[in-house]
């Protein structure tokens, strides 16, 4: 079903829309935003420079770090008092970045997610089971709101505990799953061990998100659940879920582009690329009220298309996420830098600065094994020191990343040293992107 | 008297005991004890040596880490009931044992049992008042 007539605009009223609205975001965010302010006049540019959509092209990328340097609310367009909730992301360092909504942001967001769900063929007769985290984190809420206006039953598990996902798929007869890719499939495996069938499961679609997967990955869960397999794509900095979403068709995914508009670059030259050149994804929210965000790098590779997709819908589609222009990694659907780790490692006294992260998947589910080297021989009086110190390693990087990692201390001299740009990561999962 | 014993972190990596043994060797180093607990992860490899400071420096330039404490190493009688009658002593005395590990030497007959104690002076005191026989560096190092 399409759920909004904003899904099938014609591409002249499309750009009407998208120009009104981008010329309104810039003289908002020139007025309310001295972040923005500041780096226009510096490039003189004013807010009457922008005529048309391609004059969004004079006018500077925002990047992951101007949210940090700005932490908290530095970039907020919204008197605090008109915000409604937070949320929150990993930063490249240890300090997270935070997000604001208006009432206004709300309900554009619950929209976006509603369009969402019902191109994956959701409607008010489902039951769907959120098993994404609530929380700072998007994932959950998002879904939960977009599902609830939608009109389907909502049940607001959040992540973990698999056995009892299971129990609630089995007693409320659940008919859609939202969670990671990853998770899913972790639930299948769990069911293998209970013995429970796809046949004894009420569930046909799955919205999947927070992380991208393979083909393979993708038909070992269709099969496995015996569901359709729909992937969304969303961020923090944007609005969380819902920023773009496959339709039945498999052709892509639509982006809510009335709301979020997108452009590919260069990510070397900043240049913009025409469709169906492969680049950089860059999005300007054109109606966000609470932190507005003009030309933010997603550091997302991937291409557009504009061309109306067989399912009758108009908006244009970015192909599944092809990769990460930066060193990001995805764990769990939880975004993860290398920096941020080593932010902690250089916190903790008794280990080396050398460090080696290694990721792997076992039984689907991602595992980061932190290797760190022991320099500190008065940790040698006990086994239980030696204990101390691994778990002050793994609480410091829990409260920092949101998820658990093993240590793994080794002799000092070990891991590998190079002269130039050591490999910190070690990444052995099967290729997601 | 108290003896110092070598600790050595060893990562549960195939060949790093050896490395260890092999840098004694080379040293001209003599093991005296030896003791190491089955970890899954790693393992603190403690040893008494005949020379410790300079078995210290060898290992760490090997790029071990290494560190160096005091125990307490005592004789006991090769019959039952005597390893009790020490450890009746530091228990009576609140004196708690992180580990202890006994071998057989040379020693007429008695067995050597290390024990690393919370507090090595106050336990020196109470077994030598008890008649334990506590052993010297010379009488350990040169089993």
């Amino acid at each position: 079903m399409i759920y909004s007539s904003a899904e099938t605009l014609s591409r002249a009223e499309m750009s009407a829309l998208q120009l009104e609205r981008l010329q309104q975001t810039i003289r908002h965010v020139y007025d309310k935003v001295p972040f923005y302010r500041t780096k226009m006049d510096e490039l003189g540019i004013h807010p009457e420079a922008v005529q048309q959509l391609s004059d969004l092209q004079k006018l500077p990328f925002t990047v992951k770090s101007d949210l940090r340097d700005n932490y908290p609310t530095g970039l907020f367009a919204a008197p605090l008092k008109d915000i409604v909730r937070f949320h929150a992301s990993s930063g490249t360092t240890g300090k997270p970045i935070v997000v604001g909504y208006t009432r206004n942001d709300m309900a554009v967001w619950s929209d976006c997610c509603a369009r969402l769900a019902a191109a994956a063929g959701v409607t008010e007769h489902d039951i769907c089971q959120v098993a994404f985290g609530y929380g700072m984190f998007t994932g959950g809420f998002g879904l939960h709101q977009g599902l609830e206006r939608l009109g389907a039953a909502v049940i607001p598990h959040s992540s973990g505990n698999s056995e009892r996902q299971l129990l609630f798929m089995q007693d409320l007869r659940t008919t859609v799953l939202i969670c990671t890719p990853s998770y899913a499939l972790h639930l299948s495996e769990i069911m293998a061990q209970e013995g429970i069938l796809p046949e004894d499961l009420n569930l046909r679609v799955g919205l999947f998100g927070g992380e991208g997967h393979t083909p393979e990955m993708r038909s070992l869960i269709e099969q496995r659940l015996g569901i359709t397999d729909t992937q969304n794509y969303g961020l923090t900095e944007i609005v969380g879920p819902g920023v773009s979403y496959e339709c039945l068709a498999f052709a892509g995914m639509h982006i809510n582009e009335d709301h979020f508009y997108p452009e590919i670059i260069d990510s070397k030259t900043g240049e913009v690329l025409p469709d169906g050149e492969e680049g950089e994804l860059v999005f300007t929210t054109l109606t966000k009220e609470g932190i507005p965000m003009i030309r933010y790098k997603t550091k997302d590779i991937t291409r557009l298309h504009r061309e109306p997709c067989s399912c009758g819908r108009t908006n244009v589609r970015m192909e599944l996420v092809r990769g990460r222009s930066d060193d990001m990694m995805i764990i769990r659907g939880v975004n993860v830098f290398p920096s941020q780790i080593e932010a902690v490692l250089m916190s903790i006294a008794g280990i080396g600065p050398h460090y080696q992260i290694i990721v792997t998947t076992e039984h689907f589910m991602d595992q980061i094994e932190v290797q760190v080297e022991l320099i500190d021989p008065t940790r040698l009086e006990s086994y239980r020191e030696l204990e101390q110190l691994t778990k002050e390693i793994r609480h410091k990087i829990r409260t920092v990343l949101q998820i658990d990692v093993r240590v793994k201390l080794l002799s000092p001299q070990t891991l590998e040293r190079t002269a130039g740009k050591s490999k910190r990561v070690i990444d052995l999962r099967q290729k997601a992107f | 008297m108290l003896v110092t014993q070598i600790s050595v972190f060893l990562e549960n990596k195939s060949g790093r005991l050896a490395e260890v043994t092999r840098t004694l060797s080379a040293n001209q180093i003599d093991i005296r004890a030896l003791y190491i607990a089955d970890t899954t992860e790693y393992g603190i490899l403690r040893m008494i040596v005949d020379q410790p400071a300079k078995a210290q420096t060898v290992l760490t330039e090997q790029g071990f880490t290494v560190s160096a404490t005091h125990v307490i190493a005592i004789a006991v009688k090769n019959i039952p009931g005597m390893l009790d009658e020490a450890l009746e002593i530091l228990s009576e005395g609140s004196i708690s044992v992180d580990y202890l590990y006994a071998y057989v030497g040379r020693l007429q007959g008695d067995a050597i049992v290390i024990i690393r104690v919370q507090n090595p002076q106050l336990a020196l005191e109470k077994l030598e008042k008890s008649g334990i026989r506590v052993l010297s560096t010379q009488e350990v190092y040169g089993v």
